[in-house]
């Protein structure tokens, strides 16, 4: 992380808990790069983060309020939090087994009110932290702890189910676009109601060690492989688009 | 045979031995490597069962329900926070007369987050209806599962085998495997008789009572529960008989002469035979009793074992704010009915919250304690806090 963000960080916390090589950490920069690019003020904002190795981002590294809650409730106690104190911008930052998982009943309820929050999930499609089983997101066919066979289900589309659901803006992209990412988080603080951003994060240790990738750069560079543009989509037959992933703005200005 | 496994390996041979048929769970740390294993043990076709990677502890539960009253034996696991997700579902299971099985590995509640052991998720389970075992080592574990089955089909009420965290759940001791074949005569396949969701004969189940009814229902379960301790003892003895290892639910060594017994459970109860012997030795009256069952409570063994004695020391790796310790609650209300020459002084005391050591030292400062105070100096003693 550039020497110049080191002003948002608490200056008691020396080092984040990531492994080497997880996307995560890329995440936690490029967030810090959207605030310090609107120059929001830390002592104006409230992070808000579940648990897994994602809900690690913000706490205890952020240099502002942050709350570190219960597994899959990060959303429900932001929506108290700002309801009662509106004038805070409150981001919800999390994991995909943490907000689609366990807390998708409230994902897709804070969508339904339009509350104004800006939910960041990092996908890396796994339960990280416990040790790589199979989540709500794993894609069909992943190895994971608790499917060494395989997966045999469907992964959400989070994005879909948060636009079903009435969220006003919501984009996808990945880690390895940070340009675009950038741009995206941005938009979801500044938009009023409820704005999703899906993440597409890496998991080196517990998603790529089980499925070949053997080094965390082979799983950027999976990542930076199956992300294309809606353009390029349209372009694609349905074979063809195996294996990639549409990433962009999905919905802007809300219904 | 014999093998060196981890207190949640063995927790997953003991659902596999036992031909479960539905797994529905969660991960949680440090739970998971149970639900890992059964998962691979599912791959291996080492068992034929159905294996639900549910979105969230409430729904293993719900699940494992819906399989139960479906006529299949059903298992899950989990711990702590997970443990609190699924409590509405433990009322349930117990309305609902399901005899799920679920394993508890022991983990401190948040906030503040921490994932080291007390009992704290599994006593605040205790008004559930759940049956608790609670273990000391990975073979009891092991055996505890198996019977665990074996107790609950035969009452139509749920069981709970408790472990604490790290201490077993991650902790090598070579163990004896039973025979599958032992086991599957030991345990035959789960008969839920004409209560079950039999399409041949369907029925209406969870419907609504009126207050003249449901008493009844309630009642139901404390006669059940009451008539537990003598199932449990019986099925104790039959494990004992075909596998020749004996169970109880209250376990006293050392206590015949003892002036102080130190009442524990789970892993505390190995350290504290350590601290006995070493006392002993040293010429000390001491004793232990190791507590087995939480629920139901076996009081009468407990007055039994406990009456006379001039100090019993309660050690709780738990406790309720506001009151006391949960093992100490349950012994001062069983004790209360002896006449007073009998009844022995109660010295409670809370250690080992978040997974603090209670060493051998820890065991023997309350010993010298408990022997050196005429009175307790209060309801309950905390060991080892920094009061800031
Ligand atoms: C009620 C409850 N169940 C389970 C857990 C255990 N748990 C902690 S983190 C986690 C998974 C986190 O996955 P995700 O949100 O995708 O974050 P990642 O670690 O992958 O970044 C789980 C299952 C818990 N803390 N609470
Ligand atoms: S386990 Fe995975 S998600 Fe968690 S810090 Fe390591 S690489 Fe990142
Ligand atoms: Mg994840």
């Amino acid at each position: 992380m550039g020497r110049d963000l080191e002003k948002y960080l608490r200056p008691e916390v020396k080092s984040t808990p990531f492994c080497p090589g997880c996307g995560h950490g890329i995440l936690m920069n490029l967030i810090l790069r959207a605030i310090d690019d609107l120059q929001l003020r830390m002592d104006e904002m409230l992070f808000v983060s579940g648990i897994g190795c994602a809900a690690w981002i913000p706490s205890p590294n952020f240099n502002a309020d942050t709350l570190h809650t219960l597994h899959g409730r990060a959303v429900a106690f932001a929506t108290g939090a700002k309801m009662f104190n509106p004038k805070l911008k409150t981001m919800v930052i999390s994991g995909d087994g943490d907000l689609a998982s366990i807390g998708g009943n409230h994902l897709i309820h804070a969508a339904r009110r339009n509350i104004d929050l800006t939910v960041i999930c990092a996908n890396n499609m796994i339960y990280g932290m416990t040790g790589g089983q199979a989540a709500s997101t794993s894609p069909l066919g992943a190895l994971t702890s608790t499917t060494t066979e395989g997966n045999i289900y469907r992964p959400f589309d989070l994005c879909k189910l948060v636009i079903g659901a009435g969220a006003s803006y919501v984009a996808r992209y990945s880690v390895t676009q940070p340009v675009s990412l950038i741009e995206a988080i941005k938009k979801s603080l500044t938009i009023e109601g409820f704005a999703f951003v899906e993440v597409l994060s890496t998991c080196p240790t517990q998603f790529g060690r089980r499925n070949r990738y053997d080094s965390p750069t082979d799983m950027l560079t999976m990542l930076k492989e199956s992300c294309i543009s809606k353009q390029e989509a349209e372009k694609l037959s349905p074979e063809e688009m195996q294996g990639k992933v549409i990433t962009g703005e999905f919905s802007y200005g809300g219904t | 045979m014999r093998k060196v496994l981890t207190g949640n390996v063995a927790v997953a041979y003991g659902a596999m031995l036992s031909d479960v048929q539905v797994v529905a769970a969660y991960p949680i740390t440090p739970q998971t490597t149970i639900i890992e294993e059964l998962a691979t043990m599912q791959a291996d076709g080492l068992v034929d069962m159905d294996y639900i990677r549910v979105e969230s502890e409430h729904s293993a539960m719900a699940a494992c329900i819906g399989a139960s009253m479906g006529g299949a034996r059903a298992f899950t696991a989990t711990c702590g926070q997970g443990l609190f997700l699924m409590h509405e579902m433990l009322h349930y299971a117990t309305g609902a007369r399901t005899p799920v099985v679920l394993a508890n590995v022991n983990r401190a509640a948040a906030a503040p987050w921490t994932i080291w052991s007390d009992q704290t998720d599994s006593v605040s389970q205790r008004e559930t209806g759940w049956i608790q075992l609670y273990c000391e080592g990975n073979q009891e574990v092991l055996d505890t599962t198996i019977m665990a089955f074996k107790i609950a089909e035969s009452l139509r009420l749920p069981a709970m085998v408790v472990l604490d965290a790290f201490f077993l759940s991650h902790t090598s001791e070579p163990i004896d495997i039973p025979d599958r074949e032992q086991v599957r005569d030991f345990l035959p396949p789960f008969d839920p008789g004409d209560l079950w969701l039999d399409p041949n004969n369907p029925r209406t189940f969870g419907g609504i009572t009126m207050n003249d009814a449901y008493m009844e229902f309630r009642w139901q379960i404390q006669r059940d529960m009451e008539k537990a301790k003598a199932v449990i003892t019986e099925v104790h003895e039959e494990f004992a008989r075909v596998f020749g290892r004996k169970y109880h639910q209250v376990e006293a060594y050392q206590a015949e002469d003892a002036d102080v017994v130190i009442v524990v459970s789970g892993t505390v109860a190995s350290t504290s035979r350590d601290a006995i012997d070493l006392l002993r030795e040293k010429g000390q009256q001491v004793g232990m009793v190791k507590l087995k069952t939480l629920r139901p409570f076996p009081r009468e063994e407990i007055i039994e074992t406990l009456k006379g004695k001039k100090k019993v020391a309660i050690i709780d790796r738990n406790f309720s704010p506001g009151a006391t310790g949960i093992w100490a609650q349950e012994i001062r209300n069983a004790l209360y009915e002896l006449p007073e020459g009998d009844r022995p002084l109660i010295y409670g005391y809370i250690a080992g919250l978040g997974g603090r050591d209670i060493s051998v030292k820890v065991i023997e400062s309350i010993y010298q304690k408990t022997l050196k105070d005429n009175r307790p100096d209060d309801v309950d003693m905390w060991i080892g806090v920094n009061y800031v």
